[in-house]
Parts: C-alpha cells; sequence; structure tokens
C-alpha cells in the first residue's frame, strides 16, 4: 500500500505567551512541532504499511525548516519525505494549501490511501482535508477513528459524529482525517532517528509541481487577514468566600440565577 | 510583496516591529524591513505614525448577480439542530444590515418542522427531501448545496461546525472556489464594503482574527453551536418553502455508510449541552467520575473531561474538552479538580459563565473562572448536588 501522511510544522502553542506590557505575541524560543492531530495521521500510515506492506511518504509544504518536521516524522516511521517549498506559497489560506498539496500529491502520483490530522493547532479549520480531496477528486471521510480493514480496493472506517459513530465503505484512493481517538503514536525509534539524520529530503518548487502562482500564497487565497487584535478578557470573577457550605450555597445561588 | 514601507517616509522609529504578531519587523540601518510570512493584517500599519507603511489594496470583484443571505439548516434523523436556528437568527441580522433576503437550504427525507425556519427569520427555505439524502450522503449533499449556490447565488453562506459541517461545507468551498471561515465567533457586515466581517480565534485563542473573502462569493463561514443565541420565533412571520429535485442518478457517491451507532451512554451530549461539569486530574481516579456525574444528572448537564483523565483511561475520549478534543461554548462549564492549561482553556474558554473548583489557589483556570471555589472537590460536588437536588423540592 502506498500511503501519504500530509502534515504541518505548527508552532508549540504551549509557549505561545502575550508581552504583559506590549500585548504582543512573544515569538522569541517558540519551538516548532508536528501538529499533534497529524502524528495520529503519521501512526496509523506506518501500522497499515506494518499490516498490509508497502510504504508511508510524508509530506508538508512550508518553509525551509519545515524540514526539521519531515526528519522527526521519519524518525517516527515514515519512509520517505518530501517537502513543498516556494516563496510563492507563503501566506496560503486553506483553499491555496490543499491547491498546492493536490499539485504535489498529483507529481507524486501512485498513492492508494492520504491521511491528514483533523485540524491545526493554529489555524484550527480542518478544512485543508476536505478541500484537498475536492482537488484530488477523491472520496472522503473525515473524522475517522478507527481503520477496520481493507480489501479488494476497498477500507471500511469508523467516523465519529456528535451523536455516535457512523461505519464507512470507500474506494480506494482515497482520502481520510484522523481524530486522536484512533491510535496511540509510537516515541521515535533509534533506528528512525538514526534514518532520519541521513534521509534525503527533496524540495519542491513551485515550478516542478506546475502550481500555478495565482492560485498560491497570497494572490491565491480567497481568504484575507484583515486585523488582528487581542482578546480582551472582560469576565467578571470572584473568588467565592466564607466557610466551604457558604460557598457552595452561593454558587448555586449564582447557578439558579444563570439557568 | 503586497505590502512595503515607504523608505522616504519611514524613521526608523520601530513602534511596528512590537506589534508585528508574527515578529516579522525588524529596523535596519533606521529603516522598516519585513521579512517574508507576512499576510496584511495590517496591524503594523495601524500604529505607524507616519504613514510609511503601504498594502495593495486587493481589487474587490463587484458581487455581481449575488445576493442573499444562505443558512445551511442541518438535520438528523429529520430533526433540525439548534444550530440551524441559532445560524438563521443571526443570519437574519446579517440580511437586515445588507437590506437583502435570508433563505436557509434543507437536505434531508421527512424533515420535520421546516415551516420553523422561517418563524426564527427565514424569507425561503430551499428543501430537497429525498429518500436518498436521509443518510447525510455528503457527495450528494456536496454536489446539491453546489448546484443550489450556482443556481441562486447567495452572497454569504453560513452553516453550523459540526462533524458534518467541518467535513461538506470545505469541499463545496473548494468546488466553488471561494473562501472559507471556520469557527467564526463573531459576524458582521462592513458599512464600507458591505462585506462580510468574519472573526474567529487563533492560536488556542489567544489571538482574534478578523478574515475577509473579499473577491469571491459566496463569502461562507462555519460557526459552532452555542455561539449564537436562537432568538424567539414569530409563528406569523410569511415565507415561502421551494421544493428543490435531487437527481441521485447524477451524482456517483464514492462513500457508503453501513451503519450509525448511536452513542446512548450519555442522557446529554457534550456538543449541545448547555451545561458541563468536568473533570480533571483532580479527580484522582476512574471511579470519581461517579461524583461529576451526579452533579450533571443533578444539572441536566453533559460530563466532560480534560486531557489526563482521558490518557490515563479513565474516561472516553469524546468526553475530552480542549485543543486536542472537542471545543465547547455551552452556557455554563464547571471545571472540577482542572488545572486549567492553555489546551485545555482552548477548548472552553468562550463559555458564557465558568465555575472553577480547585484546591489549589494558583490554579490558572481560576483566572478565567467567572466563580471560583478554592477547596477539596470530594467536598464541595456532593455539597453541591445536594443544594441543588433539596431545591427542587
Amino acid at each position: 500500500m502506498n500511503i501519504v501522511v500530509c502534515i504541518k510544522q505548527v508552532p508549540g502553542t504551549t509557549e505561545i505567551q502575550i508581552h504583559p506590557e506590549t500585548n504582543t505575541l512573544v515569538r522569541e524560543g517558540v519551538e516548532s512541532i508536528i501538529n499533534p492531530f497529524d502524528t495520529y495521521a503519521l501512526e496509523e500510515g506506518v501500522r497499515l504499511r506494518e499490516r498490509f506492506g508497502g510504504k508511508v511518504t510524508v509530506t508538508t509544504m512550508g518553509p525551509p525548516q519545515a524540514d526539521t518536521a519531515l526528519r522527526e516524522a521519519i524518525s517516527l516511521g515514515a519512509d520517505e519525505a518530501v517537502l513543498f517549498s516556494d516563496r510563492v506559497f507563503a501566506g496560503s489560506d486553506t483553499w491555496a494549501t490543499a491547491y498546492v498539496l493536490s499539485r504535489g500529491l498529483t507529481k507524486m502520483g501512485g498513492y492508494d490511501l492520504v491521511i491528514l490530522g483533523k485540524q491545526t493547532l493554529d489555524g484550527d479549520t480542518g478544512q485543508v482535508g476536505p478541500g484537498l480531496a475536492e482537488m484530488l477528486k477523491l472520496p472522503f471521510v473525515a473524522y475517522v477513528s478507527r481503520i477496520d480493514d481493507i480489501q479488494d480496493g476497498r477500507i471500511r472506517v469508523q467516523r465519529m459524529v456528535e451523536e455516535g459513530y457512523e461505519t464507512f465503505e470507500i474506494q480506494l484512493p482515497a482520502i481520510i482525517t484522523v481524530v486522536k481517538e484512533i491510535n496511540v503514536p509510537r516515541v521515535p525509534s533509534l533506528r528512525g532517528s538514526m534514518k532520519a539524520k541521513t534521509a534525503q529530503v527533496p524540495v519542491w518548487s513551485a515550478e516542478e509541481m506546475g502550481v500555478d502562482p495565482d492560485k498560491a500564497g497570497i494572490a491565491g487565497s480567497p481568504t484575507r487577514v484583515v486585523r488582528i487584535f487581542f482578546p480582551k478578557r472582560e469576565r467578571k470573577s470572584e473568588m467565592l468566600t466564607g466557610t466551604l457550605e457558604e460557598q457552595v450555597s452561593a454558587l448555586a445561588d449564582r447557578l439558579g440565577e444563570t439557568v | 510583496m503586497a505590502i512595503h514601507i515607504d523608505a522616504e517616509k519611514c524613521t526608523g522609529c520601530g513602534s511596528c516591529v512590537g506589534v508585528c504578531p508574527f515578529g516579522l519587523i525588524e529596523v535596519i540601518d533606521d529603516l522598516a524591513v519585513i521579512k517574508e510570512g507576512c499576510n496584511l493584517c495590517g496591524a503594523c500599519k495601524d500604529v505607524c505614525g507616519f504613514e510609511a507603511i503601504v498594502i495593495e489594496q486587493v481589487e474587490q470583484e463587484a458581487s455581481e448577480g449575488y445576493s442573499g443571505v444562505w443558512v445551511f439548516a442541518e438535520q438528523r434523523g429529520g430533526n433540525l439542530k439548534a444550530v440551524s436556528f441559532e445560524l438563521v437568527t443571526e443570519g437574519r441580522k446579517l440580511a437586515d444590515k445588507l437590506g437583502t433576503h435570508l433563505a436557509a437550504v434543507c437536505l434531508g427525507h421527512n424533515v420535520n418542522a421546516v415551516d420553523q425556519l422561517i418563524a426564527y427569520g427565514a424569507d425561503k427555505v430551499y428543501l430537497a427531501d429525498d429518500p436518498a439524502l436521509a443518510d447525510h450522503q455528503e457527495d450528494y449533499y456536496t454536489s446539491l448545496l453546489v448546484d443550489l449556490v450556482r443556481e441562486y447565488r447567495p452572497e454569504i453562506m453560513l452553516a453550523g461546525a459540526t462533524a458534518m459541517g467541518r467535513s461538506f461545507i470545505p469541499r463545496v468551498a473548494s468546488i466553488l472556489h471561494t473562501g472559507l471561515t471556520a469557527d467564526c465567533t463573531g459576524l458582521d457586515i462592513d458599512p464600507e464594503t458591505s462585506l462580510l466581517l468574519q472573526t474567529r480565534p487563533t492560536f488556542g485563542g489567544n489571538v482574534m482574527a478578523t478574515i475577509m473573502c473579499q473577491a469571491k462569493r459566496p463569502q461562507m463561514s462555519t460557526v459552532r453551536p452555542h455561539v449564537f443565541k436562537k432568538g424567539t420565533p414569530d409563528q406569523q412571520r410569511n415565507g415561502e418553502v421551494v421544493k428543490v429535485d435531487f437527481n441521485k442518478e447524477a451524482v456517483t457517491a464514492r462513500t457508503k455508510m453501513l451503519e450509525f451507532v448511536e452513542d446512548l451512554s450519555e442522557k446529554v451530549k457534550l456538543d449541545d449541552a448547555e451545561i458541563i461539569v468536568s473533570g480533571g486530574r483532580g479527580l484522582g481516579g476512574p471511579d470519581n467520575f461517579a461524583i461529576v456525574k451526579e452533579l450533571a444528572d443533578a444539572l441536566g448537564a453533559a460530563v466532560g473531561s480534560s486531557r489526563p483523565p482521558v490518557d490515563e483511561g479513565w474516561i472516553p475520549y469524546s468526553h475530552q474538552v480542549g485543543q486536542t478534543g472537542k471545543t465547547v461554548c455551552p452556557k455554563v462549564y464547571i471545571a472540577c479538580g482542572i488545572s486549567g492549561s492553555v489546551q485545555h482553556m482552548a477548548g472552553m474558554q468562550t463559555s458564557e459563565v465558568i465555575v472553577a473548583i480547585n484546591e489549589d489557589p494558583n490554579a490558572p483556570i481560576f483566572e478565567i473562572a467567572t466563580y471560583g471555589i478554592v477547596g477539596d472537590l470530594f467536598k464541595v460536588l456532593p455539597m453541591l448536588t445536594a443544594k441543588l437536588n433539596n431545591s427542587r423540592g
């Protein structure tokens, strides 16, 4: 089975602090990590390879330093990695990102299953997976919580909805996004880490990928951020006082008022 | 780049440097330099006292031929979801500001009380009723909604950011090559341009972004349940239900739903709950979720969890609230034995009322709590449950 996992390098948000005086984001020393939901996607890809044979290729659209994330993915079990990187990609919204990824995957060809994480920590939209499915014209299921079986070129999956679970069967090649429930990702192996150090990670440019610059980056993004601001924390905070009984009583009253 | 510094006006004062949320500005030789990666948010331009920062304006394609606000009214099992009415209420306000009409689109089979969409503010309901649409087969839904948009050309489309909404609406936006903004917490009309202003949290809620879709139509947004409140229905309101045909032979359905298993274990579902009681590491073990459940029962609430209990296996992942779990926006969120990590708060900080119960007075959760009790949750929760049950009489 030829599996492609698309990941994103994101800032580790534990580090995102607001500078108390200037009210701006503190960016120094913010480490970059593989988007957590993507680690579940990668793990699932590796498990499928262990079960059915084949290979796992991990890709990302990003600046040159995204190479680190790809190498980390190799240490976690991916066989190969490709970095889609070009200045023309910078500032892409989800439509433009899905477009660029689709060009990369089309150039790659020959895949059976494309796996992404449910959403990213920074953008948090969850839109690239479905967008990519449309660009590649692949059948798609979101929020997969379990892969049951692959047989006769069809994959059976379970996915999470608010009210419970649905089981789907789709024809390969296909694309899915996965949720955390699907597995517990492994830690890097020693062999994986060594492989990651020496791996060749090719970088594909816009031209090599046949990317139309009008459809990528800021130029290709239908949405645009027009304003950024820091939310005022206007919440009135009341620490209840008195004996525990009095505090609980006060809380019950306040809840009674609200509900 | 679409942004540049006018070297003649820039004095190198550096006011812009600290304001860039992405840290992309440096002053070199008394001139501000903007590095690559700028996404034109304009924060720097706003603070420049010398008008030295120039951002190219995007040519605005006229919204010619596009008019109207649409709401995708989601239903399951023939019943319209609450978020559909919340969005019709909000959509009505937007339509009024634009002086245009509001329509709801409903796809399904034997959907009940569709006229209520009119009562809540829609002027029209486009209703496609077909047995093939009963199971919300997303290939059908995507194709049908795209066809409707192409035929009727709304300028704005809103949809709930539910599992279904987040899965097929992006496909619709992709085919239409238009902009979609996910999980909006604020919607408004820009008085100058009449464009939709879409505000949403990023970076776990620490930074808010306002987004516009200037050159493409429809401008699409998804909104989480309970972010907007539904209004009061007016049964005297007039409107039209327009029947839409669906020809399933024209669409290839490539995913087949084999089975739907309803999660009956929870009386109140987390995603729709008005009140949520959540437990954290402070509970100490799986059995102690019992006192959380008792309080939840007394309040008619759903049970939630922070990440550690889920990782420990004390409670299933479907209860997890936070960055890698669910984002919720209930009226009341009660956090018990939860310290309040940034990741957990990202999943619940927009709740109307937050109650925190924790032994540690320095727990970060108290910073966002409306009401806080520093105390032993094993005493507080049973006491609170008893009080609430007694006051029922």
